[in-house]
């Protein structure tokens, strides 16, 4: 390596310079790549088993913690839609369900969901299995701070969890925590409850924070010999993008969270306006609520694409690998993804139409809000110009991410709806925002969480997962993800308000109890089919098919390690060179019908390949 | 690679955006801490962005006067006030200590441990100066009865943002004294120039630390400019 390597201060020109001059046998040659710039890093190998296995500094290590921890908050999020559908659907089977206790469920299944489920498992377990692995980097820039950052999530979702067994419950004020009634009395967990929701808020994003960094960093910095950004694969600028956006939206975060501790705690009034409760006058007074409003979308709005486009990136991935063919259009795909993270920072007071503001704030905000729709329907256009004529394998990766453009589709659309100020307004607090935004931000990143982890399951753990297990799993989880929230577009329509206990006797009581009904039966068999994903998993860890090297014969560079599934520090003694993007399927002239990253063009000298 | 020459490469910005997507890293020759500093300190000014804009809605909106600011911030010096006196001092002491940390950066690469540690320390000392002028200028207000939840002079927003915002911006100062006096000690001890591995990270130290901490004091100073700018001269 010494000789390849240059001084870490060595300027640019000294570089090129030795480009022309300094190997001039190996200039011409076309297999040529640039010299490396870094040094080998250091890093530190555990000896024990705490350094190995619970302290780890490797990002691999970390991103199944990550995984785990998310799945485990996931499946609490999961329970809690269950006791809320069975109170919708069947409130005399579940008494002790009040309405304190409903609103709790609301506010924690959404705020895990978004937040500590799909937030860290994107980015905290993708993202840290994948980044590095995808880059050809030895492991994340800063492995200690990679491991803090786990931790400080860890502790994050404990204190989370803990909030349901303080006095008074967890926080019931919706997920949006709106002041002021958050932290009133009168909502359930206003005292302990909206602190610890809080504080752990504020943990979560101190802690991604520090993973962030790492991210961000591995992905601009220390890229592997030939790894041009247009040449990584979609998935890293999927996370790439997200992760800048949370490092520029999670900040807006931590403020609001600040600001309503202090409210709660010290007695300010930044959101608190003048306010009587039971005849008395408050201390508080002067506050804005609306500001609130502003700084948590100023969050919320790019959170949904801190979410979404990982997704894409992945999805994008799962499709030419199994399509066998490069995805349509890559540079496209990356603009669209770079594009609409920076759009996603000028709408959020698209989630405020009915909050009072000024009306033509809402035109300009519908304006912004439509005009993400012109890269999204790009991308949605490329994913299905790569399926046509494609070599499709139909297996469950497959299908999981044919699922994901039926629903993100399904989603995108009602978006539309919801976008345009004059049709929002009607709908706005009914079932049909519920199923507009489970669709699109909930059932389709989903669909490639899924698609994803029977993907990558044979590299991290070396089996296969059970695909006759795995296309059940699909049909349970598709077919009862669209009886659930399809009908809600119905249920919103005839007005049916969301976060509501109970219909009392308003008119549409009569025709939603049915539908209600049915939506809750769906939602407990998709609940419990999840158990077939789950066995799926556990089983396959010893009795699975063996997967060996690269089973789905991909060309990216995490198939390419000398050890599947890949040991600390990922590339044995040398790091892999790059020559080419990671989508040469099916190229013309080529023997196999992929061809790797890694393979110098000298070998596959008859492939017309695209110039990458 | 036949046109690999430096005559022709692109120039302006293709020559840029070429430079920047080309392989293994978008900024060439800059440190991973660097970077990770640069966007650490983005990261942080949309927190700080975020504080002053809320504050800019608090005070537009509220219902009550805002306090004149040039009296609840004057000190009285034989019985006359000053306006901005101490919080004059105050933004020198802290403009002052970039100057040294800047002066320690360049010692620093030049491998002057002596010269390094010391301009460190002083940095430290102007931080800790700062902090306790802050600390005295809290505790004049409280005494006059400002509280984050009441004020005797207007609005109580005034004090609400007033203490969250430059407590905020204190525990910055606070945490960048604490590495300060730290790093001088791994200055003065020669950790810097032996590469002596991190009791936590159990990485090398090199000289680049300085620098990023640098970078680090630096936007603590620039963000006061900001504060000073918005709650002593609004």
């Amino acid at each position: 390596m010494s000789d390849e390597y240059n001084q870490k201060n060595t300027p640019i020109k000294a570089q090129s310079s030795e480009t022309t001059s300094g190997s001039s046998g190996s200039s011409k040659d076309i297999d040529y790549v640039r010299p490396a710039e870094l040094p080998e890093q250091d890093l530190y190998h555990g000896h024990s088993f705490i350094t190995k296995w619970i302290f780890c500094q490797d990002a691999k290590v970390i991103g199944v913690q990550y995984f785990l921890t998310a799945v485990f908050t996931g499946i609490v999020g999961l329970v809690l839609s269950w006791l809320m559908r069975l109170q919708l659907g069947f409130p005399e089977l579940v008494p002790f369900i009040t309405a304190e206790h409903y609103y709790q469920f609301v506010t924690m299944h959404g705020m895990i969901m978004v937040v500590y489920f799909l937030t860290a498992l994107f980015l905290g377990g993708f993202g840290n299995y994948l980044i590095p692995l995808m880059v050809g980097a030895r492991d994340m820039v800063f492995p200690y701070v990679n491991m803090v950052s786990f931790w400080m999530f860890f502790i994050a979702v404990c204190v989370l969890m803990a909030s349901f067994f303080v006095p008074g419950g967890p926080t019931g004020a919706g997920w949006t925590l709106y002041p002021p009634q958050a932290i009133l009395p009168g909502t359930p967990g206003s005292n302990m409850g909206i602190i610890l929701m809080l504080v752990s808020l504020s943990l979560f994003v101190i802690g991604f924070t520090m993973g962030g960094l790492n991210y961000i960093i591995t992905i601009l910095q220390a890229r592997t010999r030939g790894m041009t950004l247009m040449r990584m694969p979609l998935t890293i600028w999927g996370i790439f993008t997200a992760t800048a956006l949370a490092m520029l939206a999670f900040p807006a975060l931590l403020v609001s969270c600040i600001m309503m501790t202090l409210d709660k705690m010290l007695g300010t009034s930044f959101f608190m306006p003048t306010i009587l409760q039971a005849g008395e006058v408050l201390s508080y007074g002067g506050g804005s609520p609306v500001l609130f409003q502003h700084l948590f979308w100023f969050f919320g709005h790019p959170e949904v694409y801190i979410v979404a486009l990982p997704a894409f990136g992945i999805v994008s991935d799962l499709i030419s690998v199994h399509a066998r063919k490069n995805i349509f259009g890559y540079r496209m795909m990356v603009w669209a993804i770079v594009g609409i993270g920076a759009l996603s920072f000028f709408v959020w007071a698209h989630h405020m139409y009915v909050s009072g503001m000024n009306p033509w704030f809402g035109f300009f905000f519908a304006t912004t809000t439509l005009i993400i729709a012109v890269p999204t329907a790009l991308k949605v256009y490329n994913w299905i110009i790569t399926l046509f004529r494609a070599n499709i394998r139909m297996n469950t990766v497959m299908l999981f991410c044919l699922g994901f453009i039926v629903t993100f589709v399904n989603g995108g659309i009602t978006g539309i709806f919801l976008g345009n100020v004059a049709v929002d307004i009607p709908l706005s607090d009914t079932y049909f925002v519920i199923a507009h935004f489970h669709m699109v931000m909930g059932i389709a990143p989903l669909m490639v969480i899924m698609g994803a982890v029977y993907h990558w399951f044979p590299l991290v753990t070396g089996r296969m997962l059970s695909e006759k297990l795995g296309k059940w799993h699909f049909w349970f989880t598709f077919l009862g993800a669209y009886s659930i929230y399809f009908p809600m577009h119905y249920l919103g329509f005839i007005g049916v308000p969301r976060r509501y206990f109970e219909m009392y006797d308003s008119p549409y009581v009569t025709s939603a109890t049915g539908m209600n009904e049915f939506i809750t039966v769906a939602a407990l068999i998709v609940g419990f089919s999840q158990l077939i994903f789950i066995y799926n998993i556990v089983t396959s860890l010893s009795i699975g098919k063996p997967a060996g090297k690269n089973p789905w014969k991909a060309n990216s560079l995490e198939w390419l390690t000398p050890e599947v599934p890949p040991a600390h520090g990922n590339w044995g003694e040398k790091l892999p060179v790059i020559h080419r993007w990671p989508y040469d399927f099916n190229v013309p002239g080529a023997k196999e019908d992929y061809i790797t990253q890694t393979t110098p063009p000298s070998e596959v000298i008859s492939a017309e390949v695209e110039k990458t | 690679m036949s046109d690999n020459s430096l005559n022709n490469l692109p120039g302006g910005f293709k020559g840029m955006s070429q430079d920047m997507g080309s392989d293994q890293t978008v900024f060439k020759g800059v440190q991973w801490g660097k970077v990770m500093m640069w966007i650490f300190l983005l990261s942080d000014t949309f927190i700080f962005s975020c504080f002053l804009i809320s504050y800019m809605k608090g005070r537009t909106s509220t219902v009550v006067d805002w306090p004149n600011t040039s009296e609840v911030f004057s000190l009285h010096v034989n019985g006359v006030p000053v306006p901005l006196l101490l919080i004059a001092i105050m933004t020198f002491v802290l403009i002052t200590s970039s100057g040294t940390m800047a002066l320690a950066v360049k010692y620093g690469y030049e491998k002057n441990r002596k010269m390094c540690g010391w301009l460190i320390l002083a940095t430290a000392i102007g931080g800790l100066t700062f902090v306790g002028m802050q600390a005295f200028e809290w505790s004049k207000l409280i005494h006059e009865g400002v509280r984050p939840w009441e004020n005797p002079f207007g609005a109580k927003q005034f004090g609400s943002f007033f203490f969250m915002i430059t407590g905020f911006h204190g525990t910055h100062v606070s945490i960048g004294v604490i590495f300060l006096f730290i790093y001088s000690r791994k200055v003065f001890r020669g950790d810097f120039d032996k590469g002596k591995r991190g009791f936590f990270t159990s990485m090398k130290s090199d000289y680049v630390a300085i620098e990023i901490l640098g970078l680090y004091w630096h936007f603590v100073d620039l963000v006061w400019v900001f504060i000073f700018a918005f709650f002593y001269l609004w």
